[in-house]
Order: C-alpha cells, then structure tokens, then sequence
C-alpha cells in the first residue's frame, strides 16, 4: 500500500498529538426498554449498546446448568460507513461479535445466573474507526447500568503505528493506512487483558510500547466511565 | 478434564511433552493435483489440509494494481462431534481471518507483482483450509498448512484471458514464512501446542504470528480469561522462539 501522510509537524489529520484521544462522551441509559444501555462517542464513531438479561435462555438445550451465558451481536447502520454496508453480518461482524463477547466475559459474574442469557447488542451508528473498541466502552457501561454483577468494568481503546510514529485511539483514516493497528481491552482495576488483536508489522519492543500507552488511555477513559454511571444516580 | 490440569499444576502434560515442546509435525507439499498449491499438515492426530486455487478477477478500486488473497477455512463436520454442516460459524470465520491477517500482514505475497492488467484484471489467491481431524491447536497447523501451500502454489498460463488449468507459468512469489505460535494459558502456566483436552481447561489463548525477521504480523487473544501485562512479554518471547523451529519446515 501506498504511503499516506498522516502526521505532519508532529500533528495528526485530525489536529491532534500521537498520545491524545479524540474528544470522549458518554452516556447512559438511552435506551429505556433495555435493562441497561449506553451510548459513547469517540470523535465521529458513534455506539449505542443495549443489555437485555439476565432471562431465561430457550431453546432449552443451549441452557448451561452451571454457568450463564453472555451472547453479543455487532452490527453496523448501512448509513455508518462511506459506501452504504449491506445490513446483515457479514465476516468481520461474526468476528467482531465474538471478539467483544471475549472482552467482556472476563468481567461479569456469568456463575452468578446459571440456565441465564445475557444479550448484549452493540449498534455502530457512525463508524470512524475503532469501532470494536468503542464498542465495548458502550457494552460495559450498559452492563454495569442494567445492574449485571461485574468485577470491573471493560475499558478499551485502539493503539497503532502511523508513519513510524506510536499512536492512541485511531481514526478511520489512520485505521485504513496504518503499519499496524492494536485493539486492547482490560479490566483498569485489576491490571488485566481482556482483549488483546493485532494486525500489522511491529517488533517485540513495539508492542510492550504501545500496550502501555493503551494501558494509560484506558486508566483515562475508566474514570470517564465511572463518572457517566455516577450521572445516572446524581438527581436521585 | 481435572485430570490434564493436576497434571498441568505438576509441571506435566497428559502425553508427556514439556511445556513449550510441539506434538510431531508431518508437513507434505503438493498433495492435491486440481489444486495450483497445497500441503497437508498434521501436528500429531490434527490433521489439515489446505489447498490454493488461482483464479482471474477484477482488483478492488483502492488496490488497482494488486492481486486479492482471500482465505477461507471449512470446519467440516466429518473432523469433529463438534462441527455442524451448514455455512461457516463464528470459529471458522475467525480461523480464517487470523490466518488472513498473518499472511497479509506479513507482505509474504508479492500481490503487486499478480496485476495483469492495472484496475481490469488481477489474480485472486484462494487459500481453503479444510480440517480433517480435531485434536487441537487448529489455528497453528492451519497456519502452517497455509503458507506451505503458498510456497509450493504455481501461477497457471493464460491464453486468451483464459486460464490453461496444469500449464503453469511461473511459482506464486512469496518471499517470507510468517509463522503462527498459539500460546495457551492453563492456570499460570503457558504451554505450546495445546491438546484439545488442554484447550477446553485453558483459561486463555494468544496466537502471535512471526515473521522471519522475528517481527510479529498478528496477534490474536482468545478464550474468556485474562492476561497480565508481563505474560504478554513471555508469550511473544516463546512464540518468537518456537516460530524459527516450524519455520524450518517450510520449504
């Protein structure tokens, strides 16, 4: 692929510097049939996620007599991207569906509600890059809204390499012309992984940089989180 | 099942392999005429078969002068109680992609050089992965079984734009051997080449894909646990290392 400028005079396309994040909004309960929901904006990516559950899982036989179940489905709006996406999953949605089931399964007390299903369905109404991750902000939030026993919440963000430079939080175009582009996810208050993918050519010393970079922007975008659930129950 | 991790806790493994040893590997080249690459990979009682197909098509409009690569993998009901007929499901699905990435990143095909005609008429390099026995750690031989069919996969000649199936013009151009090491995580051990008993008692995966120079081209975590930040470090150091052996392999 051709080389893209995408940091000029130690600025981004977008103005912004290597380690900053784009500007952040959260917000919860937005979806009022949910048992919990949430919607988060990074720069121009838009998320609403929505939990329904715990409730009991039919057909019967996919029912687990020890454990719950946590099911989660990724979609995007035909009017999210640049060319119009053909509703339905496609490839990368199934991949990204499971992905962010494997973020978030970590956190939640699934043992709690044996023969139980959570849904949880992340709706990707503007996409401008990070996407998935944004994605699982949003999932978090709204699992911690609707109540689900958590052991923390899931903050994630995206860290790449852009011209040779280390970057926090992708855009679209930094997404699609990147040298290697890193989605990461963890529990901040417990200093674990969740998630963890990886495409592009970086050294070995590259990715213990960028992982904590990543580990820094999601210690940031936890405090945003928890402050968007103390919103909530300000006025009650 | 708490068999394999008492044993796991005592620094053994159910067939008696250390921590960071792979089951024997059986790689052959060329095993399906039809196809123009192939190779068949079994890692102990896994057994994988991947097959490359060259077929004419047009490039897409942001790549006008390069080739397409697509990867497919078929988790065919006949290696596995737990495969279902029907289309794809999520685990094949992102089989597939993981290797995808590893090779695509890498740059191990030289996709600038199968253009024929700029924004008319590429070669599009089918890679079908077909699994033949489920023993665990499909992922590695999967990958494996992928470059190595790469490797040996010729370009066919065309007459008229037409393709002369078994006349073959010249190899594929593929100049690196990128590698894919899955590290399982059992407890707070780390063990390569995870048994299908082990893998159903591994709290989690990561799968690192290395390429010759030792650079990684993808990285994958899987499973429903968690990693620490130093684990992370340990994985790519055993991956980084194991890779060179499989490499070897590789013709």
């Amino acid at each position: 692929m051709k080389e893209v400028e995408l940091i000029k005079n130690g600025k981004r396309v977008d103005g912004r510097l290597p380690e900053q994040m784009r500007e952040i909004e959260m917000l919860v309960d937005v979806v009022t049939r949910a048992n919990g929901s949430a919607k988060v904006r990074f720069g121009n990516t838009l998320i609403v996620a929505s939990v329904y559950g715990p409730k009991e899982l039919y057909p019967k036989y996919l029912q687990e007599p020890e454990t719950g179940i946590l099911r989660c489905r990724y979609a995007m709006a035909p009017f999210s991207t640049e060319e119009r996406k053909t509703p339905g999953p496609d490839r990368r949605s199934i991949e990204l569906s499971k992905v962010i089931r494997i973020a978030l399964e970590p956190a939640i007390f699934l043992e709690d509600f044996p023969r139980a299903v959570v849904d949880v369905f992340v709706e990707v109404l503007q996409a401008d890059g990070s996407t998935r991750v944004t994605g699982i902000n949003a999932a978090s939030l709204a699992l911690a809204c609707a109540g689900i026993p958590l052991r923390d919440l899931v903050s994630a963000c995206s860290v790449g390499k852009i011209n040779d430079t280390l970057v926090v939080d992708l855009n679209g175009k930094e997404d699609n012309f990147s040298q290697a582009d890193m989605s990461f996810a963890m529990l901040p208050s417990k200093d674990e992984i969740s998630l963890l993918q990886m495409d592009g050519l970086l050294t070995k010393d590259e990715i213990k940089r960028l992982i904590e970079i990543a580990k820094n922007a999601c210690k940031k975008i936890y405090e945003m989180q928890k402050q968007a659930l103390r919103e909530k129950y300000k006025g009650e | 099942m708490t068999y394999a991790l008492e044993l796991i806790e005592k620094g053994k493994r159910i067939d008696g392999r250390k921590f960071d040893e792979f089951r024997p590997i059986f790689l052959q080249e060329g095993v399906i005429k039809n196809a123009e690459g192939s190779a068949r990979v079994k890692i102990g009682e896994t057994e994988v078969i991947a097959g490359v197909k060259l077929e004419l098509g047009t490039p897409f409009p942001d790549t006008p002068e390069e080739g397409i690569l697509i990867v497919n993998a078929e988790f065919s009901p006949l290696a596995s109680p737990d495969f279902e007929p029907g289309p794809p499901g999520e685990d094949a699905i992102e089989l597939a992609r993981v290797v995808d990435r590893g090779i695509r990143e890498s740059k191990c095909i030289e996709l600038e050089k199968l253009c024929l005609i700029p924004r008319e008429k590429v070669w599009c390099v089918f890679v079908d992965i077909h699994i033949i026995n489920h023993q665990g750690n499909l992922l590695d031989a999967s990958a494996l079984a992928s470059i190595a069919a790469l490797r040996n996969a010729k370009i066919p000649k065309v007459e008229n734009d037409k393709i002369i199936r078994g006349d073959f013009e010249k190899q594929l151009p593929v100049i690196f051997k990128p590698i894919n090491i899955t590290v399982a995580k059992i407890g707070n051990n780390f063990i390569l080449d995870p048994l299908l008993e082990e893998e159903e008692i591994a709290n989690s995966k990561l799968s690192i894909c290395v390429r010759d120079d030792d650079k990684i081209c993808g990285m994958q975590k899987q499973g429903s646990g968690t990693f620490k930040f130093e684990e992370i470090e340990k994985a790519l150091d055993l991956a980084i290392e194991k890779s060179k052996e499989l490499r070897k392999l590789v013709k």
